[in-house]
């Protein structure tokens, strides 16, 4: 208990002194799970709109394979990521892993199943009428999807905040494709983990406070955006 | 029209991603890879050598802190340019087979047997680490191995043959898969036993609660060695900033920081500096 203290108090004073490696890291983090999560949001939805408004065969496959990545676990995304950016693997030559680059990457391919999946759920569950009827007034199919999308706005704002979540907590896939380098691929997560091993309990209990801080300020503006709704 | 919209969304994403890291091809021969054991970032040092190397050759160091035995896989695919690991019997496969250039000793220090102080067992002062071992085999205690193919545990291993026991499967052993230093804190919250180097130990003792309970036997020595890994196997391996490295772990400037290092904390140097010195085997 004195140890959460203790832990609360340093990351309060790590933050008011702006230690510089702390900042970096924070900084790092919150830049790595925010580009991969964008570009999940670019791939997860369009992926989730055509599934969701299309009919093709095996397309209950593509489903059920989309609610599975939704919980693929962060360490088996890692692994494959790695052994596809070995020196001696298919991408090698690009250099990546080991990176910032590399965690982006891994961090994206966790997130898109978790935003397709959300997306696909909330752009079907739009009733059918709408669509007739978006339709019948003339537009476009691209100004349709985009009328969708606007209509699915709400949880497709949960989407983001369920895929931005996911990774900027996961420690798994950063630590094995971003190796945990001191002011390079040290990211909020990996940083924690390493001070518990080296038995610093404080800075570890410290950063996952910064962690948490920083999570709930995103997801409190996210959440301020979702539901700044005009009243009917 | 769709099909066209995805793809360009594709090629935007890829472009961020590869401006988000920089450019990675061009700076590809500044990068060296080094593939170690937990014990030298866990006690710290790595992060006093890594900045000199780096402000002195220009190379940027990306150091993977894992097992020895893991390090050494890496080591055998051309994944690692320069190694830094404790781990005799597996290193010498490892130059055998061709992997490595030099193997060069660079420094020591020694295993401990650490318990809770209770000493349920009662190893304390033992001489014989093999002994110890027996001892808590048959007083059903408990021993918490890394159970990770790291050096420590490759010594463990050699302990546990060297007291004519299989540990594997049995009652009194439990593996964790962790470092070192998550190994250490999983002993001191069950009360068990375990094997750790003493740099490690004394870079953690203050929230352990665990005392050394047997030292000083032979067996129990911790050599640390840097290998550089063989270019002409592994044509993709940043040679020149392997063999770098290797030498500037045996300079004389790193020999003298090793030997004071951790003093000024734990009264104590937490290594030995050892270049030049004949091998122990």
């Amino acid at each position: 208990m004195e140890l959460i203290v203790e832990g609360i108090r340093k990351a309060i004073w790590l933050l008011i002194t702006f230690d510089r490696e702390v900042l970096g890291i924070t900084a790092l983090s919150l830049k790595v799970s925010g580009l991969a999560t964008f570009i999940s949001l670019f791939i997860g939805i369009s992926l989730g709109t055509v599934v969701a408004l299309t009919r093709f065969p095996g397309r209950r496959l593509v489903v059920s394979l989309i609610n599975t990545g939704m919980g693929v676990p962060p360490v088996v995304v890692g692994l494959f990521v790695t052994i596809f950016l070995w020196r001696n693997g298919p991408f090698g030559v690009l250099e990546l892993l080991y990176t910032p680059t590399a965690i982006i990457i891994a961090q994206a391919v966790i997130a898109t199943p978790i935003v397709a999946g959300i997306s696909l759920a909330s752009i079907q569950k739009l009733p059918e009428a709408l669509r007739l009827q978006i339709l019948a007034l003339g537009a476009t199919r691209i100004q349709m999807i985009w009328l969708l999308i606007r209509e699915a706005r709400l949880p497709l704002l949960a989407a983001v905040m369920a895929g931005f979540g996911g990774v900027i907590s996961e420690v798994g896939a950063s630590i094995m494709v971003g190796g945990n380098i001191k002011g390079y691929t040290r990211v909020l997560t990996t940083a924690t983990v390493m001070e518990t091993g080296k038995g610093n309990f404080d800075v570890a209990i410290a950063l996952g406070v910064i962690l948490l801080l920083f999570t709930f300020c995103i997801n409190a503006i996210l959440t301020g955006i979702q539901q700044r709704e005009r009243p009917r | 029209m769709k099909m066209r919209n995805l793809s360009l969304v594709l090629m935007l994403t890829i472009a961020m991603a590869l401006l988000a890291g920089g450019s990675p091809a061009a700076a590809a021969q500044k990068n060296l890879i080094l593939a170690t054991t937990t014990s030298t970032q866990d006690t710290g040092l790595l992060d006093v050598l890594i900045p000199i190397f780096e402000k002195k050759t220009g190379y940027f160091v990306k150091t993977i802190a894992v097992g020895s035995g893991q390090a050494m896989a890496m080591g055998t695919k051309g994944e690692a340019d320069v190694l830094l690991v404790h781990s005799s019997d597996a290193e010498k496969k490892f130059m055998a087979e061709g992997n490595g250039v030099s193997r060069l000793l660079v420094m020591h220090n020694d295993f401990v047997i650490v318990g809770p102080p209770s000493d349920p067992a009662g190893i304390k002062g033992t001489k014989s680490a093999a002994e110890a071992l027996k001892q808590i085999a048959a007083k059903g205690a408990i021993f918490t191995s890394r159970g990770d193919n790291s050096g420590t545990h490759a010594k463990e291993k050699a302990l546990w043959k060297a007291a004519g026991i299989n540990p594997e499967g049995q009652k009194f052993y439990q593996q964790t898969g962790l470092g070192m230093g998550q190994t250490l804190n999983v002993t001191a919250e069950k009360k068990t036993y375990t094997l750790t180097d003493r740099g490690t130990y004394l870079a953690l003792k203050k929230n352990l609660g665990l005392d050394i309970l047997v030292e000083g036997d032979n067996i129990l020595l911790n050599v640390y060695h840097v290998i550089d890994v063989n270019p002409t196997k592994f044509p993709k391996v940043n040679a020149p900033a392997g063999k770098a490295f290797a030498e500037f772990m045996v300079s004389k400037e790193v020999q003298d920081i090793i030997a004071t290092f951790g003093v000024d904390k734990y009264g104590s140097p937490l290594f030995f500096p050892d270049a030049g010195k004949p091998e122990y085997e």
